[in-house]
């Protein structure tokens, strides 16, 4: 860590792994829900435990994301961060929006928390992933505002490398993208077209310019190879990704009213969309391989190496799984999305975000690396968090053909429920794995605490 | 990568790609929204129509059934359910949600008014007549 400044990402951080302890716990209520469905009923009925389940995923991610933005901005533009100050202020917000939101959910009636959170006036609420009440969703405008105004100004009067741009561009244009949600029109074809500006454009999109630069950042510390050629690798990746990913956002336009010619569009553009994941696992393992230091951390090369592989199998391979659109038409909202769905947020975005946490809270807690026995226990969170998070895509993997086959394809439909029994079996698994995976968060997190004398290369 | 591929080259590449397919998602956009009037039902967006979709959202409806496949998928795809079960179906089973059946999947109870049932029931309907390139599969969802 060379500048003071960069220590803001610190609250950041503990904050994104607090909540997303929370994500999980409220991931296996829904996951007993869906085979013991009176659990918890009335007091967290299901909608509401998806709510606060995927909306922690979001908020703690942005943290992550934010966090890293915050440490390496100032690294990369070799000068301190423009305001420290605005950037606490604006995590105190972040958090206590994050929070109140939560609770609001948990707490009150949606319909009556839409009533008092201004709903009436602007209709934003009651869409996947945009359930944020007003308030909450103007907070995050301005909480990124600031961020980007705080961030741009310390690369305008800095060092300019295409690692802090990317992440740069990649920020501006999360927020920008952000504006659809407080668009929805009356038409419903219209409605989920821009809704999906703001989901498909984040996630295949912007994100992966965030997500590319905080690798390639990680990348060059570990490994100690030229930055010329990590950053070459690094426009190549993101080039790739919004070549193929702005169009590919018509592999979500197969069914919702639009013009049929989007399953064309949408098949072909989103089938290149694994080319830029596939080439960040290339990129993170010839990186490594090619390394001119031993980097004492060896769990954020882990981390690294790991995020490269899940994002090619969960975003990439899952992905294209059911991108087709003749395919599509019988796996569309079904279990398949969410075995995608799951892999993808893990893979892509939440191992990158922990890449950036295991690299750099170390050295903001005063020490390149983290004692052996430290790394020993996070590499051991590393296998069981990934491992099981493979396992949960695989059971409801499982769980989706089974489903397509009997009420989608079979001589005699079954209903979506009947179906729903049939698949029990791999529910329960599924819930297994997740129970795997809280244990593997709660080790996580306790190798935090573990002392000892730092390690050094070897 | 090759030396004679540079990270200028490789830049270009990245804001000539992304500017360009941007503007291609624009000059689509521009065209469906063109096709739109002929696909998505809306000269049946009635008021009543209008307040269905509200109650459909101030109810977090999508936080357990898909609508055209998007949402969560605990709970039936709707967007065919007029089709499937009929107005006055739709009516009786919102109103006589919980079912309190032990184990099973529990729906809670909103306290819709008639008029708003209504006002779903409208809604579903308008929903069913959007041209969705015969998605779903089948009756089922």
């Amino acid at each position: 860590m060379k500048y003071q400044s960069q220590l803001v990402a610190k609250p950041y951080f503990i904050a994104a792994i607090g909540l997303f302890l929370g994500q999980i716990l409220f991931g296996l209520i829904m996951g007993l829900q869906y085979v013991v469905g009176d659990f918890l009923f009335p007091e967290i009925p299901f909608n509401v435990a998806r709510m606060v389940h995927t909306n922690l995923l979001i908020v703690w991610l942005l943290f992550g994301f934010m966090g890293a933005a915050y440490y390496l901005i100032p690294e990369e533009a070799e000068r301190e961060l423009h305001s420290p100050k605005l950037a606490m202020a604006m995590f105190w917000i972040f958090l206590a929006a994050g929070v109140a939101t939560i609770l609001g959910y948990l707490l009150v009636p949606y319909a009556t928390l839409a009533e008092w959170t201004g709903n009436d006036l602007l209709a934003t609420m009651g869409r996947e992933f945009l359930e944020q009440p007003l308030p909450t969703k103007v907070g995050i405008v301005v909480v990124a505002l600031a961020m980007l105004y705080n961030l741009s100004m310390t690369v305008l009067r800095g060092r300019k490398t295409a690692i802090n741009l990317v992440m740069l561009v990649g920020l501006w244009g999360l927020a920008i993208f952000f504006l659809f949600s407080f668009y929805n029109p009356n038409n419903l074809v219209k409605d989920k077209y821009f809704w999906w500006w703001v989901v498909h454009l984040w996630v295949e999109g912007v994100w992966e310019l965030i997500m590319g630069a905080m690798l390639a950042f990680v990348l060059i510390k570990v490994t100690g190879v030229d930055r010329e050629v990590i950053e070459k690798w690094l426009y190549v990746i993101i080039a790739m990704a919004l070549i193929t990913g702005l169009i590919g956002t018509g592999h979500h336009y197969y069914w919702i009213g639009a013009p049929e010619y989007w399953q064309w569009w949408g098949s072909v553009f989103s089938a290149l969309e694994p080319i830029p994941f596939f080439m960040m696992t290339v990129f993170a393992f010839s990186m490594v391989n090619r390394r001119r230091r031993e980097h004492p951390n060896k769990a954020a090369v882990l981390w690294a190496l790991g995020t490269g592989v899940m994002a090619f199998l969960g975003a990439g391979v899952w992905g294209f799984l059911h991108t087709l659109a003749p395919v599509n038409y019988f796996t569309h909202g079904s279990q398949i999305t969410a075995a995608h769905g799951h892999l993808a947020f893990y893979g892509a975005y939440v191992m990158v975000v922990i890449t950036m946490i295991s690299y750099t809270m170390p050295l903001m807690r005063g020490r390149a690396a983290n004692s052996p026995l430290a790394q020993t226990v996070e590499m051991w969170s590393f296998w069981l968090m990934t491992v099981s998070m493979m396992f949960i895509t695989l059971f409801l993997t499982a769980a989706g053909i089974l489903q397509i086959w009997l009420q989608r394809i079979s001589d005699q439909p079954m209903s979506f429920m009947a179906a729903q029994d049939q698949v029990a079996l791999f529910y329960w698994m599924r819930e297994y794995a997740g129970l795997v995976f809280l244990s593997g968060l709660l080790l996580y997190i306790s190798s935090f605490f573990i002392k000892g004398k730092a390690a050094t290369a070897d | 990568m090759s030396s004679a591929f540079t990270k200028s080259a490789a830049r270009n590449i990245f804001y000539g790609g992304a500017v360009f397919f941007f503007l291609l998602l624009i000059a689509l956009t521009f065209d469906t929204m063109g096709q739109l009037p002929k696909r998505d039902n809306r000269e049946n967006l009635s008021e009543s129509v209008i307040r269905g979709k509200h109650i459909w959202e101030t109810r977090n409806c999508i936080g357990c059934h898909t609508l055209m496949g998007e949402g969560a998928y605990f709970a039936p795809e709707l967007v065919n359910v007029y089709t499937r079960r009929g107005p006055d179906f739709i009516k009786a089973w919102i109103q006589g949600q919980p079912t309190g059946a032990p184990g099973r999947r529990q729906m809670p109870n909103f306290n819709l008014t008639e008029e708003q049932l209504d006002d779903m029931v409208n809604f579903f309907k308008y929903t069913s007549e959007i041209n969705t390139a015969n998605w779903p599969p089948n009756i089922e969802g």
